[in-house]
């Protein structure tokens, strides 16, 4: 009677090999390629700045994102501008694809909320895990109803799909067909807590089938393959065809956030075969086989980011914080209590001289 | 004008809002189809369409939290939790996000969005359909928590809340859903919300209430030989200061009467605005009569818990003594 519920298999999704040759003959244009390159060249040089000044005491905790830039970029490039992206809050790249500047992304993790003001229909940083994807149901579920013709991009981690609300929100987006694509990024480490502790599911693709939704593994350090994947399912989305959920498997090559030390929990053997796997040297190879890229180049953009990276962190030292905001916005309105706590602090401020 | 019960004109309002403005949709557990276990919500999908009036999964949290996605793109949603006991799966998205983005955002991303529950006991319900946890949601800045008495303000409240740029916690006193009928007028209209209403005025005693025991003070005092100024609060986040104080300096003594528990209720946070801007006029100690400091018993013993007039009379009598 009860026996193992049958799943059809399927092998992960890859286009380019790790030394860079494509198995299939792909359609890119160039200036896609190379945007995608770009941005993710520009995410790993940022994040290995960015993780100086947080040592350097200048900066808040941070979450790293190297060794996932290809599972952001690739699938955020599929996507239109007036599309939404809602991130978790690991999704550098996917940010300065979307055109975020970095000044405004370190302003977040140097702990001043206007950093979470982007101009582009992008959603906050959600620290609580997965309620984000509920969020991404019901802007899709507008952008529907109100015939918006926007597609929402959606991320969550792989710790993530452990969550009721993860499956709150897939339910929710099938149900009413909406035109949304969640990308798990299954980096196998939730903090400390490796993959296989999380799910015995053997894929977290296969997830899909239970909500009745279409799904894809792919490999999520395979920039094309993220690409083709996610610009198919946009596509279904953007025609009415309803939510895809793909599984990007990836691996987080530093620490969960800057809290935080992996060496106590995995292995530097586990660490080095991904780096061999590293996205961005994988694509550096195809592009320089294309002869989009060359070494030279490659110095040279090291260079123009490193400076870039170094400018815009000077903006956010010297961006100033209003005192009167943290009172300002929690209503549309300030409610009189809210007045009177503003007024007695003040006074405070003023008769100490602050 | 028409006459109406306060089910009736929550409905009417919802009616006349999602007719008036095509961005307000409606939607929750059975609030589609059926028009909610309550009624409440009838109606509104066979004039709105299943886009706009619809059931939801069984999912509290995918409720309130597609909500949120709905008030980021353009939409007003109204949700119905079947009940407020039912709530705390949602209290995640209502908690940290609800009440939280206009803020996170810096004014970018408002949530214009009302969260819709009964609440309070009475009616004889099973386990978890009874609270009053006013507390909860008071508690969270952000947020903004209303329970109408009347028909009246049911109607002006409730679109009030749908206006309304910052998310509404409203909360409906099921037990007197149809317990009696009042004027409403046909035409739009709103009730502020943050203004309590003075019921009745009167010199000797300020008695605080709200929801279904506004009545119940109501029924109290009517054959005391006092005079007794009633405040129904409407508005339990932000409180009207303006309106306690003024009264309380006037009567001397004040009697706060809620159902949910006592230790850290509502009626702690009146009594300490009270002391803070009418103690020099105080003739006896803020007092309250609340529900006891327990879980809510299930029917046999649920008339021990509920507020009856006779109490609130004995506890009266007990403020003017002092």
């Amino acid at each position: 009677m009860i026996q193992e519920m049958k799943l059809q298999k399927s092998k992960m999704f890859q286009v380019l090999s790790t030394t860079g040759k494509t198995k299939v003959d792909i359609d890119i244009p160039d200036e896609t390629l190379l945007k995608m390159y770009e941005m993710m060249k520009l995410t790993r040089v940022a994040d290995i700045k960015a993780l100086q000044f947080q040592r350097q005491g200048r900066m808040l905790t941070y979450a790293p994102s190297q060794g996932q830039e290809a599972s952001q970029v690739g699938s955020i490039a599929a996507t239109l501008e007036n599309d939404w992206m809602v991130q978790a809050f690991r999704e550098m790249g996917a940010l300065l694809y979307k055109g975020v500047s970095l000044k405004q992304i370190f302003l977040y993790w140097y702990g001043n909320e206007d950093g979470s003001k982007y101009e582009q229909n992008i959603t906050p940083v959600s620290v609580p895990i997965a309620s984000q994807l509920n969020h991404a149901a019901g802007i899709a579920y507008a952008s529907k109803i109100l015939k918006k013709d926007q597609v929402v991009m959606a991320y969550v981690g792989d710790g993530g799909t452990s969550h009721g609300e993860f499956h709150e929100a897939m339910n929710f987006a099938q149900v009413f067909e909406v035109p949304m694509v969640t990308i798990i990024q299954n980096n196998h480490w939730a903090i400390s807590t490796p993959r296989v502790h999380q799910t015995k599911a053997e894929t977290l693709a296969q997830k899909a089938v239970a909500y009745g939704m279409k799904g894809i593994q792919v490999d999520g350090n395979d920039v094309l393959a993220m690409y083709l994947a996610s610009k198919e399912a946009v596509e279904r989305a953007r025609k009415g065809e309803g939510p895809t959920l793909i599984e990007a498997v990836t691996y987080r090559l530093g620490s969960h956030t800057t809290a935080d030390d992996p060496t106590i929990y995995r292995s530097n053997e586990e660490v080095e075969e991904w780096k061999k796997k590293d996205p961005i040297l994988r694509f550096e190879k195809f592009l320089i086989s294309k002869k989009l890229l060359s070494k030279k180049k490659i110095a040279e953009y090291e260079e123009q980011y490193t400076k870039y990276v170094t400018e815009e962190f000077k903006k956010v030292e010297e961006s100033t914080y209003n005192m009167e905001d943290i009172f300002l916005y929690n209503y549309e309105e300030m409610t009189p209590q809210l007045k009177e706590q503003m007024e007695e602090y003040k006074k405070y401020l003023e008769s100490e001289g602050l | 004008m028409a006459v109406m019960n306060i089910l009736e004109a929550i409905n009417k309002t919802l009616h006349e809002q999602m007719k008036n403005d095509e961005t307000v949709v409606s939607f929750g557990e059975d609030a589609g189809f059926e028009g909610g276990v309550f009624r409440a919500t009838t109606g509104l999908q066979e004039a709105f369409g299943v886009e706009r009036a619809f059931d939801s999964p069984l999912a509290e949290s995918s409720i309130v939290g597609s909500a949120v996605g709905m008030a980021i793109n353009g939409l007003r949603p109204i949700t119905e939790l079947q009940f407020s006991g039912f709530m705390f799966p949602a209290f995640n998205q209502i908690a940290t996000h609800v009440a939280r983005y206009r803020n996170r955002t810096r004014g970018l991303m408002p949530l214009p969005m009302v969260i819709r529950m009964p609440y309070g006991g009475g009616i004889r319900a099973l386990e978890h359909h009874s609270e009053s946890l006013e507390t909860m949601f008071a508690s969270i800045p952000g947020l903004k928590l209303v329970i109408p008495s009347t028909p009246y303000d049911a109607k002006g409240l409730l679109t009030a809340a749908i206006k309304d740029n910052d998310p509404v916690i409203f909360m409906e006193p099921k037990r007197i859903y149809r317990a009696f009928k009042q004027e409403v007028p046909e035409e739009e209209y709103t009730v502020e919300i943050g203004k309590a209403r003075v019921v009745q005025e009167g010199d000797d005693i300020t008695i605080i209430a709200w929801g279904a025991l506004v009545r119940e003070v109501e029924k109290a005092v009517a054959d005391m030989d006092i005079s007794a100024e009633i405040i129904d609060l409407r508005t339990i986040s932000p409180i009207d200061y303006e309106t306690i104080t003024e009264s309380v300096q006037k009567t001397g003594r004040v009697l706060i009467v809620h159902e949910a528990v006592k230790s850290f209720g509502p009626g702690a946070e009146l009594i300490s605005v009270i002391n803070e801007k009418a103690f020099l006029y105080l003739e006896a100690p803020p007092t309250r009569l609340t529900g006891f400091d327990i879980t809510i018993p299930l029917p046999k013993g649920e008339n021990h818990f509920i507020i009856t007039s006779q109490r609130i009379k004995n506890k009266i009598e007990e403020v003017m003594r002092f």
